[in-house]
């Protein structure tokens, strides 16, 4: 019988594997993915969530964070492309300009 | 007619703003002709508006109108509302008739000068400012023309702005003048206060039904206190003196002829409150018999041809203030009128003068120039005799019913008298010896100086005044008492002091008086003309003390600037100093350096690499995480 509790473990598993990748990697590509990475577990747990409580909210929240990611997407995509271009470089360590 | 009185102040100051615009454009002396129309024009409405109150004879009630032209301010009951009685008609037309004359005047005397134009904007400005001031029906207008006066002294007096005593004389008005205003609005405040209104209709309408003696005087003492501001009297009579930085039709015009004549005015105007308070009154004549004797001894020392006339100024307003403390509003109106006319003509007679002598204003510096100046010098003659109260001159006539009242009045008030007669006396000394010392004796001029008669335009005017001068005391003659009756329907129901019935009396006194005068010019005759220069050295050197003290107007200028001036720069600077620099200043530029020192310690935080900032905040869950999980949410 799998259970919710399955599902939970898998999508911390994935949000932490997620969160090493955004802070260990320097390309911002990767780190891209991992953000889309630990995206994705929370929706799982949200989905989970939902079909354990039989309760159509969690559905409605991944369905949001779904667009809301489509369009940061978009946005982020184009700035790393932009970057890569002037730059010939997509390493967010050589992103170092705005110091304090 | 008097229904469009408003016409009167609006001529002026029409053309003060026509000129203010396009004077410049017009150029000299174009500019100056719509000023002196205008102010000719009012003249004329005034005088032919005037002519009701020979008409209607001993119809008092018929003699006072007054012109509603708007609501102003309800709540003070201070409508625009002017008021035409013999008082405001005198008044009326002595401001626009000298004034006229004067504006003539200055066509020649301001020949050259390169701000002309706008020199004559200022002058109607004054003109039409004076005219509000004479023709309110309300306190609250008076008040505006009072202030509107006291900008246009301000204006006219550093005219010269870029000479610097010029403009700081200007500054000294402006601020002694904001001195006596700030008791004229405490009056303004009481009289509020106490009526409920600021119209003179209902104020000046047996006001002894509404207040008592203790509130009478208080209001007659607050408004005394504007008067001997504007009217320069002790201790506000400093700016005066000074004010002779301006040209000198200014001189002429403001602080002899009309402005100065201000605080007379309005005491006359008053005279219903002062009727109800001893005290107040005794205080104006008071304060006006110290100023007469004090200026006019001070008159005795000066060097400066046009500070002898503002000491006397300040002398004979002296006289007309004694007048109307004690009531006798007619005697102190009529040497009002009087001293317009042969005060402006001095004043003017002085400026020719001092237009010859290529501006040199030191009466050492001239003499000899009855020859030279043969149209000057007889009017100034004139002009001197008649103040110093010599028959048959106007001068003799006002100062003569004043001593005569004032005499009359007895008890305290034959103190004041003696005051008077000894100023009348010290009158007659020292305008004779700028006589002497200006148009007698040697010619003692700078190299270089070729005095000429003035253009004709100049003496044109002094022709007029001084006929004036010899004519206008007969409008009120113990035999024929013209002005008197003039005057009588603004003063009903006010109590008013007279010069003795019995016809004896009168003329000893009047002979005591002459006498007086008489014997201040043979002083000076002998002192100053007969006596050689080494003779006059000697006794003047046997009187040095007090000559000395004299001559700096008693340094009265000096102890204010100890008493009032200095300390009040100190503080000033110490404003500046302890409370600006060290306490506001720091507090400021403290919390300013505080943030700047947050900031630079909190900027490292800000190291620009995304992940040391992805670590603080995976750092920063996982203590709210721990924090939720352990204490529970």
């Amino acid at each position: 019988m799998v259970t919710a509790e399955w599902y939970m473990t898998l999508a911390a598993v994935l949000f932490v594997i997620g969160a090493g990748g955004l802070l260990l990697r320097s390309n911002a590509l990767v780190m891209f993915m991992s953000v889309e990475l630990m995206l994705n577990a929370v929706n799982l747990t949200f989905i989970a969530a939902a079909r354990a409580h039989g309760d159509i909210g969690g559905q409605m929240a991944v369905l949001f964070v779904l667009v809301v990611a489509a369009a940061e997407v978009a946005v982020g995509l184009a700035i790393i492309v932009s970057v890569f271009r002037t730059r010939q470089t997509a390493s967010v360590d050589d992103l170092s300009e705005l110091t304090g | 007619m008097v229904d469009y009185l408003w016409i009167v102040i609006a001529l002026p100051l029409g053309m003060a703003v026509f000129n203010h615009f396009f004077g410049s454009r017009i150029g000299e002396p174009r500019a100056a002709g719509p000023a002196i129309l205008a102010v000719l024009g009012a003249f004329g409405y005034a005088a032919v508006a005037s002519l009701d109150f020979f008409a209607s004879e001993h119809a008092s009630e018929e003699a006072v109108t007054v012109v509603h032209l708007f609501d102003w301010i309800p709540g003070l009951g201070a409508g625009a509302e002017l008021l035409w009685d013999p008082l405001s008609a005198t008044m009326t037309l002595v401001v626009t008739g000298v004034g006229a004359l004067i504006h003539i005047y200055a066509v020649g005397y301001m020949h050259g000068d390169p701000r002309f134009s706008r020199f004559f904007t200022y002058l109607n400005l004054f003109i039409a400012s004076m005219l509000i001031l004479v023709l309110a029906n309300n306190f609250a207008l008076l008040f505006v023309g009072w202030e509107l006066v006291g900008l246009c002294s301000y204006l006219l007096i550093s005219f010269w702005y870029t000479k610097p005593s010029a403009a700081s004389a200007g500054k000294k008005a402006f601020v002694v003048n904001r001195i006596g205003d700030f008791g004229f609005m405490v009056a303004l405040m009481v009289v509020f206060t106490s009526f409920g209104t600021l119209s003179y209709t209902q104020v000046l309408h047996e006001p002894g039904e509404i207040i008592g003696a203790s509130t009478a005087t208080a209001i007659g003492l607050l408004l005394l206190v504007g008067a001997v501001g504007k009217s320069a009297q002790i201790p506000l009579y400093v700016w005066l003196p000074d004010a002779m930085e301006g040209p000198t039709p200014v001189s002429a015009l403001i602080h002899a002829a009309t402005m100065v004549t201000a605080g007379v005015y309005m005491v006359a105007r008053t005279g219903a409150i002062y009727g109800l308070s001893d005290i107040a009154g005794g205080v104006v004549a008071t304060v006006g018999a110290v100023t007469a004797l004090f200026a006019a001894t001070i008159a005795i020392g000066q060097r400066d041809i046009k500070r002898v006339l503002a000491y006397s100024t300040i002398s004979q307003l002296g006289y007309m203030f004694m007048a109307v403390g004690i009531a006798g509003y007619v005697a102190g109106l009529f040497h009002l009128v009087t001293h317009a006319v042969f005060k402006a003509l001095l004043f003017l007679g002085a400026g020719s003068v001092i237009h010859a002598m290529d501006g040199e204003q030191d009466m050492n510096k001239m003499g000899g120039l009855r020859a030279k100046m043969p149209i000057t010098h007889l009017t100034m003659v004139v002009a001197t005799l008649s103040i110093a109260g010599i028959p048959p001159l106007a001068g003799f006539w006002s100062k003569d019913e004043i001593l005569a009242v004032l005499f009359a009045k007895g008890g305290y008030f034959i103190a004041l008298w003696a005051v008077g007669l000894v100023t009348a006396l010290l009158t007659a000394f020292y305008m004779a010896r700028q006589y002497f010392l200006v148009f007698s004796g040697a010619p003692r001029w700078k190299d270089g100086v070729q005095p000429h008669e003035s253009p004709r335009i100049m003496t044109g005017p002094l022709v007029v005044l001084g006929v004036l001068t010899v004519l206008v005391g007969f409008v009120n003659t113990p035999f024929r008492l013209g002005f008197e009756h003039f005057l009588a329907p603004a003063f009903e129901g006010v109590y008013l002091a007279h010069a003795p019935d019995d016809g004896f009396l009168l003329v000893a006194l009047a002979v005591v008086s002459v006498a007086a005068g008489v014997v201040g010019i043979a002083i000076a005759y002998l002192l100053y003309n007969r006596a050689p220069e080494e003779t006059r050295r000697r006794l003047l050197g046997r009187v040095s003390r007090p000559f000395t003290a004299w001559e700096h107007g008693y340094r009265v200028d000096e102890l204010y600037g100890r008493l009032i001036v200095r300390p009040g720069l100190r503080m000033a600077v110490w404003n500046a100093e302890a409370v600006d620099n060290r306490t506001i200043d720091r507090l400021v530029v403290g919390i300013g350096r505080a943030v700047w020192w947050m900031g630079r310690r909190l900027r490292p935080l800000q190291s620009g690499f995304v992940r040391s900032y992805g670590a603080l905040l995976a750092v920063g869950t996982v203590i709210v995480v721990a924090w939720i999980v352990v204490r529970g949410l």
